[in-house]
């Protein structure tokens, strides 16, 4: 079964066409990277796929949802998506435990106590249950954004949207916060990734999607992929970032 | 030119007998201080509410606070006052307007001054709070949603705080904007700190003296405020939070 299913969507900022015909899906389980030059639509893309974004034509499912329904409670749909971001987006003025439990306490009607095992628990889980009573700021990228992760998955989410979560990290950090990333995938978590680790692809992708100017024009198995990319773009882009 | 200090004025009785130089004085300064707290939490509450709905994804909310904050800070508060004080009991409904005209005097005085300086200073608060909002980084409201929390939840919990965080500082010379301005209200009787002032001169003739005394508990106030909006930038400070983008 389709966890996310995304059917001919469309999408405009004013005049300019950012998403065109867009359609794909991930099935449960499985771990889609996306990837593309700057200013494809990536971010877009996923940021839909939660109703972060509305499109304006054509229709996204999400567990058996269909976000535009009128009767479609956003908010309940996406407590169950996950969702992890470039910059982190870690709430500075609470420490890690309240960014932990608030979404449990709430969104989810957690007790207190509750919400606290559960982000302990998740906490841990990245590696960094020494820092529960820290503000974001005394963290460093890498464990900033693992803690994000671990928010995220403290909802018991059904899928995992990323939007290039290793991007804006140094790049000594890159690999902690993708080695969480591996473990997940491996324990099954269904993935949507917006990245250009081609090497996390490798490892533990199903698929990979590429992305021009608002186009998919690439959504193979990852043996295809990386083997016999079709898309003249897609080989072009996967040999200059495969250079690094 | 010679002139007569004459300090024990504050202890003389006033004509009327019933009261000190300086019970007038400090009864100026209640006025002052109730007109001007008063309207500083109508304004904190209004403002707030009004620089939220000039950020939310809906131009109908957000084009009214808007225009709120057109109307209330271009026109001249003196001119606002007036029209709060003067006109607007004449467009209410007759018999509406006929009661508040019974009413006592000073309350009516009060009132007016207080929805004036209130409703005034709120667009200024709102346009502070906008800006404190449109400050943060645009992925807090997405992480906020994206966790499952409403929008007024993703306001509540995560963009409010940090924003009012951020716009201590200015919020604190609005505060003090309040002290200084309601001194506006003389304008239409209200006998307040200045206007109890101007009175003490008439009576005595001792100026000196008395604007002295006034500007001391104006600037007494001053350094009050300012002294508790430093305190509560330091309680409410953010661990490590270097601010910006
Ligand atoms: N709110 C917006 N209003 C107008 N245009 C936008 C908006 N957000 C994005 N765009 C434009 O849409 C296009 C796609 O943006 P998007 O962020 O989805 O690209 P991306 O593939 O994620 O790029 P990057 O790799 O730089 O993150 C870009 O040309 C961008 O300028
Ligand atoms: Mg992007």
């Amino acid at each position: 079964m389709s966890m996310i299913q995304i059917e001919n969507v469309s999408k405009w900022y004013g005049d300019f066409q950012v998403l065109t015909d867009c359609g794909t899906h991930v099935n449960a389980g499985e771990v889609v990277v996306v990837c593309g030059p700057s200013g494809s639509g990536k971010s877009t893309l996923i940021r839909c796929v939660n109703g972060l974004e509305a499109i304006q034509q054509g229709r996204i499912v999400v567990n058996g949802t269909a976000l535009a329904e009128p009767t479609t409670n956003l908010s309940k749909l996406r407590a169950q998506v996950g969702m992890v971001f470039q910059n982190f987006e870690l709430f500075p003025h609470m420490s890690v435990t309240d960014n932990l439990t608030i979404a449990q306490v709430k969104v989810l009607g957690r007790s207190t106590e509750e919400a606290l095992a559960r982000g302990l628990t998740m906490l841990d889980r990245v590696g960094l249950k020494a820092q529960a009573t820290k503000f974001p700021g005394a963290l460093s990228g890498g464990q900033q954004q693992r803690v994000a992760i671990a928010r995220a998955l403290a909802m018991d989410p059904i899928c995992m949207l990323f939007d290039e979560p290793t991007s804006a990290l140094d790049p000594e950090m890159v690999n902690e916060v993708l080695d969480v990333m591996v473990e997940l995938a491996t324990e099954g978590m269904t993935m949507m990734c917006v990245t250009h680790e081609m090497g996390f692809a490798r490892k533990v992708a199903d698929r990979v999607i590429f992305m021009d100017h608002g186009r998919i024009v690439e959504d193979a198995s990852k043996d295809d992929f990386f083997g016999t990319p079709r898309a003249e773009r897609a080989q072009l882009f996967l040999s200059k970032i495969l250079q690094h | 030119m010679s002139y007569n200090w004459n300090w024990d004025i504050f202890l003389s009785p006033t004509p009327s007998g019933e009261s000190t130089y300086l019970g007038w004085l400090l009864n100026g300064l209640q006025w002052t201080l109730t007109l001007s707290l008063g309207a500083w939490i109508m304004a904190l509450v209004l403002g707030i509410g009004l620089g939220v709905l000039r950020t939310v994804p809906n131009r109908l909310l957000a084009g009214s606070a808007a225009a709120y904050v057109e109307v209330f800070r271009n026109v001249p508060l003196l001119v606002q006052l007036f029209i709060w004080y003067f006109v607007l009991p004449e467009l209410l409904p007759t018999t509406l307007g006929d009661a508040l005209k019974q009413t006592d005097p000073l309350a009516q005085q009060f009132f007016a001054a207080l929805l004036c300086l209130g409703c005034f200073t709120a667009a200024r608060v709102c346009e502070q709070v906008r800006a404190g909002i449109a400050s943060l980084p645009r992925g807090q409201r997405n992480a906020g949603l994206a966790l499952g929390l409403t929008l007024p939840q993703t306001y509540r919990y995560v963009l409010l705080p940090m924003a009012l965080r951020l716009i201590l500082p200015p919020l604190t010379s609005e505060f003090l904007n309040v002290f200084k301005n309601s001194a506006v209200a003389s304008t239409i009787g209200l006998i307040e700190l200045s206007r109890q002032s101007q009175q003490l001169v008439d009576y005595t003739a001792q100026a000196y003296e008395a604007f002295i005394a006034v500007t001391v508990l104006y600037v007494l106030i001053n350094v009050l405020v300012m002294f508790g909006m430093r305190v509560l930038e330091r309680r409410t400070r953010v661990p490590g939070y270097i601010g910006g983008k």
